[in-house]
C-alpha cells in the first residue's frame, strides 16, 4: 500500500468517523410538516400496540389504512409505545417525539407547564364532536391559561376491584360490597383468614404509587390533597378523616393481619395476587379487569367493581393524546383529524365493538371500545351500543357503574410526582412500621407537601 | 552555548540551522505519514470522546444553571436549581442515606471479598471451581440479581425468612423495615460485585513472595499474626486503591434502591443518584438533577484525584 493510499484512507475512515457522530447528533425536525411526497402531510403518531399484543395491533393496522384511504391527504405514520417519562424528554430534545403522543391524566398538567405541547385551542374548533366530551377531561387538558392542549381519549376512576370467589369462600356475599372503610376491613379480615398466603386487602407503597393510590383514598373521604389558598398552594390533607383512614390501614396491616407481610407493592405485585387467586380486594380502574383475565388467564366471572369505599369522591385517570409544540399548523390539523376519526367518533364504535366482540375480548366495561368520556348524545350513543354488544358479566362491575355517577372524580394535584413521592412515604409508614404514628406521619408530610407547591404559580 | 561547545560544534550546527526549514519539514511530513494511521485512530478516539464524554459533562454542568423544557432555548437561572435542591428535606437524606451505604459497603464489602481471597489463596484444591462460584454472580445482570433478592427477602415466604421459620429464627421484615432496608440492600451488592474484588486481591495475594510466609511460619507467627504482618502490609497498595474505587462506586449507588425498595421505607434508601433520576425523569426537572449531579461530580472528583495521586506515587 502507497502512503498516499493509506492517507487517504484514514483522512477517510477519520472522516467518516466524524460524519458518524456528528449525524447521530442531530436531530431530524421537520419544521414545515409536508414531509411527505406528493403534497401529503405526514403525521408520526404513537400508541400503536406491541407485537405481542395481536388483536389490538390488527385493529390498530387496520384502522391507518382505512383512515389513510378515506383521507388521501395524510400519511400516518404509527410507532409502537405509550407514554414513558424516562424518554419523553430525550426524543423531545432529538427531535423524535412523534407529532401526536399519547399521555396518561398524570401527564398533561406537567407537560402544559413546561410548554412541551402544541396549543389546540383553535385547530379543536373544527372538530365535530369535542363540545360532548365531559368537561372535567377537558379541564386535565386545559392549562392555566385557559387554552386547550389535548384531548382525553378513556377515562377510568378508580374503585375496589375485588375477587367473587375469594368472597364467596370467606362467606361473604359478592353482590353486596364493602360500601366503607369499615366494612372493607372487616372483608379483610375474613378473606385473610382463609389462610394459605392469602391477603385480604393490598395497597401500594412503593414507587409514588402509594401516594397516588392515597390520593384517591383522601378523595373517597371527602378530603383534598392540595388546595390553593389565595394565590398559593398548599397541603390540605392533614384531616382527621385522613388519620382515620390511615389508622384503618395500620389495623388491617398490624392488627389485622389481612394485608399481607410483604409490603412496597407496586401495580404488577397486587395484580400477580389477584391473578393468581391470593388477594381478595384492591384500589384499581376498570381497566385491570380484562389485564387480569388476560394476562392470568382469569374469568370475567371471578372478579367485580365497586365503588371506592367511602364513596364521597375518587380519583380520575385516563389518556388522551397532545401534539408535538414543534408540529405545524398542517401537521396539527392533520393530527387531530386522526384523533378526531379514530377515538371520538361515537358513530364509528359500533364496527370497533364488532371486533372486539368476534375476538372474544371484552366489551361493557367502561373503557375501550367503550369509553366513559362522553355526555349528551355521546353517552347515550356509547351505553346503548355496550348494553347491545356486552360480552362479560356487566351485573358483576354495575355497582361501580352506578355508583360512579355519584362519587365526584377529582383530578390530581398539582406537582403529582412529587407529592406522590412525599405520600409513598406515608403509606410506608403505616404498612411497614407497627409503631407508626398516623398523625406523625401526616404532619410530616404535610411540610414536605408545602414546600414541594409553594412556587407553583 | 554551553561549557562543551567548541568553534567548530557550533558552526555545524549553525549550518545545520540555515537548512532547517526545508529539513524540518521533510521531518515533519515523514514523520507525519509514519504516524497517520496512529493519529487517525488518535483522532477518532478524541471526537469519540469528546461527543460521547466531555461534552455531556459540560453541558450537564451548564443544565446545572439553566432552566430546559427542550422547546424553546434554556433560560439561565443562576444558583436557582441549587436552591431548590437545598430546600429539599430529601436533599440531606439522601446525602446520608448515601453515606450509610457507602460505609456499610465499606466494612461489609471491602472486608468481605478480602477475606474470601484469602481463602481462596490458601485453597489447594478445586481453586478454580471456587473462584469461579465467587465470581459467578458478577455475570448475572444487575436487575435479575436484584429481583432474586427481593423474593430472598419476602418477609412471607421468601428464602430467608422461609429458613428462619424452620429453626425457629426471628422473622426480620428486611427491605420493609427502615432498620434493616438499607443493610439489606448492601447485602445484595457485596454479592453481586464481589467477583471482581476477590479476583483483584487474589491477584494481589499471588504476588507475595512464599520466603515471606515460610520466615514468619519459623518465627512461630499464628494465622492472624501472618495476616496482619505479611498479607496486609504486603498488599497494601491495592487495597488503598480498591477502598477508593469502592467509595466512588458505591456511592453511585442506584440499581438496588431502585429495583428493590423504590426508595422506601419512609425514604430510608433514598440515595444521591436515586434523587437524580427523580428529579429528572419523574419529575421532568432536569435543571435540578443536574445541579445534584454537578454536587455528587465534585464530590467523587476528591475522591478520584485521591485515587489518580495514589496510583501515580506508587506507579
Amino acid at each position: 500500500m502507497t502512503m498516499s493510499t493509506k492517507l487517504r484512507r484514514t483522512v477517510v475512515l477519520t472522516l467518516a468517523a466524524g460524519l458518524a457522530v456528528a449525524t447521530a447528533s442531530c436531530s431530524s425536525d421537520d419544521p414545515d410538516g409536508a414531509a411527505d411526497s406528493g403534497g401529503k402531510v405526514a403525521i408520526t403518531v404513537n400508541g400503536r400496540p406491541p407485537a405481542t399484543q395481536a388483536f389490538e395491533r390488527r385493529v390498530f393496522d387496520a384502522d391507518v389504512a382505512e383512515f389513510e384511504a378515506t383521507h388521501p391527504d395524510i400519511d400516518v405514520q404509527p410507532k409502537e409505545g405509550f407514554m414513558d417519562p424516562k424518554t419523553f424528554a430525550a426524543k423531545l430534545a432529538g427531535g423524535q417525539l412523534e407529532d401526536v403522543y399519547y399521555v396518561y391524566f398524570t401527564d398533561p398538567a406537567a407537560i402544559i407547564a413546561r410548554r412541551q405541547a402544541a396549543d389546540i385551542t383553535e385547530a379543536v374548533k373544527e372538530l365535530p364532536s369535542v363540545g360532548d366530551l365531559q368537561p372535567d377531561l377537558l379541564k386535565i387538558f386545559t392549562g392555566p391559561d385557559g387554552k386547550l392542549y389535548g384531548l382525553p381519549t378513556a377515562n377510568y376512576s378508580m374503585g375496589l376491584l375485588y375477587n367473587r370467589t375469594l368472597f364467596t369462600k370467606a362467606g361473604l356475599d359478592p353482590d353486596a360490597p364493602p360500601r366503607t372503610w369499615a366494612e372493607v376491613r372487616t372483608a379483610a379480615r375474613k378473606i385473610s383468614a382463609l389462610g394459605d398466603g392469602t391477603v385480604g386487602f393490598a395497597d401500594l407503597s412503593k414507587n409514588n404509587q402509594g401516594g397516588w393510590h392515597l390520593t384517591a383514598e383522601i378523595y373517597s373521604t371527602g378530603g383534598d390533597v392540595v388546595t390553593k389558598d389565595g394565590d398559593k398552594y398548599r397541603a390540605a390533607f392533614n384531616t382527621p378523616a385522613t388519620r382515620e383512614l390511615l389508622q384503618t390501614f395500620k389495623d388491617m396491616r398490624w392488627t389485622d393481619n389481612s394485608m399481607g407481610s410483604k409490603q412496597l407493592l407496586e401495580i404488577p405485585d397486587v395484580q400477580r395476587m389477584m391473578g393468581a387467586g391470593k388477594l381478595g380486594m384492591y384500589i384499581a380502574a376498570p381497566d385491570n379487569v380484562p389485564t387480569l383475565v388476560k394476562q392470568f388467564e382469569g374469568r370475567y366471572e371471578d372478579y367485580g367493581l365497586a365503588p371506592m369505599p367511602g364513596g364521597t369522591g375518587t380519583l380520575i385517570g385516563g389518556e388522551g393524546y397532545m401534539l408535538n409544540p414543534k408540529a405545524s399548523p398542517a401537521k396539527i390539523k392533520a393530527g387531530l383529524t386522526w384523533l378526531q376519526w379514530k377515538f371520538l367518533d361515537p358513530a364509528r364504535y359500533e364496527t370497533v365493538i364488532k371486533k372486539f366482540v368476534a375476538d372474544k375480548l371484552p366489551v361493557g366495561l367502561d373503557t375501550p371500545p367503550t369509553p366513559d368520556i362522553w355526555t349528551g348524545a355521546g353517552a347515550a350513543t356509547v351505553q346503548a351500543l355496550k348494553t347491545q354488544y356486552a360480552n362479560i358479566p356487566v351485573e358483576n362491575f354495575r355497582a361501580f357503574t352506578e355508583g360512579s355517577r355519584t362519587v365526584r372524580g377529582k383530578i390530581e394535584p398539582v406537582n403529582a410526582q412529587q407529592v406522590y413521592a412525599i405520600l409513598d412515604g406515608v403509606m410506608q409508614g403505616v404498612l411497614t412500621n407497627e409503631d407508626a404514628d398516623p398523625q406523625q406521619l401526616l404532619d410530616a408530610a404535610q411540610k414536605k407537601v408545602d414546600a414541594a407547591v409553594a412556587t407553583v404559580k | 552555548m554551553t561549557a562543551v561547545d567548541t568553534p567548530r560544534t557550533v558552526r555545524a550546527r549553525r549550518s545545520e540551522e540555515d537548512t532547517a526549514p526545508s529539513r524540518s519539514s521533510d521531518r515533519f511530513r515523514r514523520r507525519l505519514a509514519e504516524n497517520l494511521t496512529a493519529y487517525g485512530l488518535l483522532g477518532g478516539a478524541l471526537v469519540v470522546f469528546a461527543v460521547f464524554s466531555w461534552y455531556p459533562i459540560v453541558r450537564g454542568v451548564l443544565l446545572g444553571f439553566q432552566q430546559v423544557d427542550f422547546v424553546g432555548s434554556p433560560e439561565w437561572v443562576g444558583i436557582d436549581n441549587f436552591r431548590t435542591l437545598f430546600a429539599d428535606p430529601l436533599f440531606v437524606t439522601a446525602w446520608l442515606n448515601t453515606l450509610e451505604f457507602t460505609a456499610y459497603a465499606l466494612v461489609i464489602g471491602f472486608a468481605v471479598p478480602f477475606a474470601v481471597a484469602v481463602v481462596l489463596n490458601e485453597l489447594r484444591h478445586a481453586t478454580a471451581y471456587f473462584r469461579l462460584v465467587v465470581y459467578l454472580p458478577v455475570m448475572l445482570p444487575p436487575i435479575v440479581a436484584a429481583l432474586l433478592w427481593k423474593w430472598f427477602y419476602d418477609p412471607g415466604p421468601g428464602l430467608f425468612n422461609s429458613a428462619l421459620g424452620a429453626v425457629g429464627g426471628p422473622q426480620p421484615q428486611w427491605l420493609d423495615s427502615t432498620s434493616t432496608a438499607m443493610i439489606s440492600l448492601v447485602l445484595v451488592s457485596t454479592w453481586a460485585n464481589m467477583g471482581s474484588a476477590t479476583l483483584i486481591y487474589l491477584a494481589a495475594l499471588q504476588t507475595i513472595p512464599g520466603e515471606l510466609y515460610e520466615a514468619a511460619e519459623l518465627d512461630g507467627a499464628s494465622v492472624w499474626q501472618r495476616l496482619r504482618n505479611v498479607t496486609i502490609p504486603q498488599t497494601r497498595f491495592v487495597l488503598a486503591m480498591m477502598l477508593l474505587l469502592q467509595v466512588v462506586a458505591t456511592m453511585q449507588v442506584f440499581t438496588e434502591p431502585y429495583v428493590m425498595t423504590g426508595g422506601g421505607p419512609e425514604d430510608s434508601t433514598v440515595t444521591v443518584l436515586l434523587l437524580i433520576y427523580r428529579y429528572a425523569f419523574v419529575y421532568n426537572d432536569f435543571g435540578t438533577a443536574s445541579a445534584m449531579s454537578v454536587l455528587l461530580f465534585v464530590v467523587l472528583g476528591v475522591f478520584s484525584a485521591a485515587y489518580l495521586r495514589l496510583s501515580s506515587r506508587e506507579g
